[in-house]
């Protein structure tokens, strides 16, 4: 029914998006567009509000009546299993009524702009987009074209940022760690190409976490990294020495554009997380991917099964983060 | 304002009469959040109960949510157990227009399928909406219309009389 093309020009270059747009004028959160510029305080109400929704596993019937007769739309320009179904069964959880639209950009074009699709959208009355798209600034265009009253999430733009992702690694960290202000955390991987990693770096800084490092071959750091606030590595043994937790990134063989490695298997030799080398850790240290994990690129299926890996932890606990900021934001309309 | 500890003791009282004749050796107490838990403490004390107690935060329950949004500060519910086929006492501190109520006993039905449900307060104010009676009433109050009575604690626990501004 609804085709896209989305010409570029429509959308803002990628680069510092204002994240004003996604508080009300009392500082309450209505959108989800970047982790930039949340402060400390609404960013662990987020994660509180989460520890609520994740005890409720334990219920008989896994389900709140909160956005009862609330429309909700998943709109996805680029694939996505686990982030669309995590959103759907939160959506689900909280009693919303939820609309699956998987957009092929490739074979889809009818030429209906992305401000026509959100119109004919907002024509059958919904009430919250979560967005995904290619473009970095997707999520803040739509957000700024919306009718009030209208909440959009973030579901990853470009290499923008991925906002719920980086809440539930952190999340996730802190049900394990506790305080972050004492923990050293190694991002490793594709970080050129990331948007988790560059929202889960605004994440951990504004939780002060006591070192962030980012580690990367050359070719797959943005420029400028260190301006960010991270310690870069450009060895894995170095940078996994010591530290609490550590973020294995997907080696985004999709976004390839040009030769940035000379191969899989010499990045496994090098950059590839392995039993061995995650002995130089701490030895509580947590192991995490956003998934889908590349087995035997970026990491050892043994440390991806292992006891210190939290993966699919990170999965069961998107759920009630996305939940936490579904009933968020929805609950700003009608103040 | 009226004491509370006398109020706990007629409670517990009614309580242990109300329990004693329906055969029921030892419901589970389950107080809702925050003043309804430190009413289920004191009482289970007084009552010498032993088993665990369930705390319930109904945020996610309220029917106001889509007017007042989310309370910022939502506490994990925490149930021991099964709840199937188990006699609760469900306690709250003020019983007023019985909505709290209605949101505590929708949440209780998702965890499972109590045998029964007596609910106990430590004040019964005038203004009920919704047709909720307590068993177990520790203080009956009238107040005037712009005015409420909240309970403060949880140590020492008082109760203290609000007047808003221009009524509700």
């Amino acid at each position: 029914m609804i085709a896209v093309a989305h010409p570029a020009s429509q959308l803002p270059r990628a680069g510092p998006l204002p994240n004003s747009l996604q508080l009300t004028s009392d500082g309450r959160l209505q959108h989800l567009l970047t982790v930039e510029g949340l402060s400390r305080d609404l960013l662990s109400e987020i994660l509180d509000t989460a520890e609520s929704f994740a005890n409720m596993n334990e219920k008989a019937v896994k389900k709140v009546p909160l956005l009862r007769g609330k429309t909700i739309v998943n709109l996805f320009f680029e694939a996505s299993t686990r982030t669309r179904t995590t959103f759907e069964l939160a959506a689900k959880r909280l009693s919303a009524d939820v609309l699956n639209i998987n957009v092929s950009t490739s074979s889809a074009v009818k030429g209906e702009s992305l401000l026509d699709t959100l119109r004919n959208l907002e024509a059958m009355n919904v009430d919250m987009f979560v967005v995904r798209h290619q473009q970095s600034g997707a999520a803040h265009f739509m957000a700024r074209h919306v009718e009030p009253g209208i909440s959009v999430l973030n579901a990853g733009d470009g290499r923008h940022g991925h906002p719920t992702q980086a809440l539930l690694d952190m999340f996730t960290i802190r049900r394990h760690k506790g305080d972050f202000t004492r923990l050293k955390i190694a991002i490793v991987g594709d970080i050129l190409h990331s948007r988790v990693a560059r929202s889960q770096i605004h994440a951990l800084n504004i939780l002060q976490a006591g070192e962030v490092r980012v580690v990367a071959p050359y070719s797959l750091l943005p420029a400028h990294v260190e301006d960010l606030g991270v310690h870069v590595y450009h060895n894995l043994e170095q940078g996994l020495r010591d530290v609490d937790v550590v973020i294995m990134l997907r080696l985004q063989r999709e976004r390839m554009e040009h030769a940035h490695l000379p191969s899989e298997h010499e990045y496994f030799q090098l950059f590839g997380l392995t039993q061995r080398r995650l002995h130089l850790a701490k030895p509580d240290c947590l192991v995490m991917h956003p998934g889908p994990a590349n087995r035997g690129v970026e990491i050892d299926s043994a440390v991806a099964d292992g006891a210190q890996s939290v993966i699919l932890q990170q999965v069961t606990y998107g759920i009630a983060v996305r939940m936490a900021v579904m009933s968020m934001v929805m609950g700003v309309r009608g103040a | 304002m009226p004491e509370i500890a006398p109020l706990l003791d007629s409670m517990a009282e009614q309580a242990r009469r109300h329990f004693r004749q329906q055969g029921i050796a030892e419901p589970i107490v389950v107080g809702i959040h925050s003043g309804g838990v430190w009413i289920a403490d004191a009482l289970r004390q007084r009552l010498g109960y032993t088993r665990p107690m369930g705390k319930l935060d109904i945020s996610f329950y309220r029917d106001d949510f889509s007017r007042i949004g989310m309370h910022p500060q939502v506490r994990p519910s925490e149930l021991p157990e099964e709840l199937d086929d188990e006699h609760i006492l469900l306690v709250d501190d003020v019983l007023f227009t019985g909505r709290t109520i209605r949101a505590a006993l929708n949440e209780l039905f998702d965890y499972g399928r109590p045998a029964s449900v007596t609910l106990a307060v430590l004040v019964e104010r005038d203004g009920r909406e919704l047709p909720v009676e307590a068993a177990i009433v520790g203080a009956h109050l009238e107040l005037g219309a712009g005015e409420q009575v909240k309970l403060r604690g949880p140590d020492p626990l008082r109760l203290e009389r609000i007047h808003l501004e221009g009524g509700t």
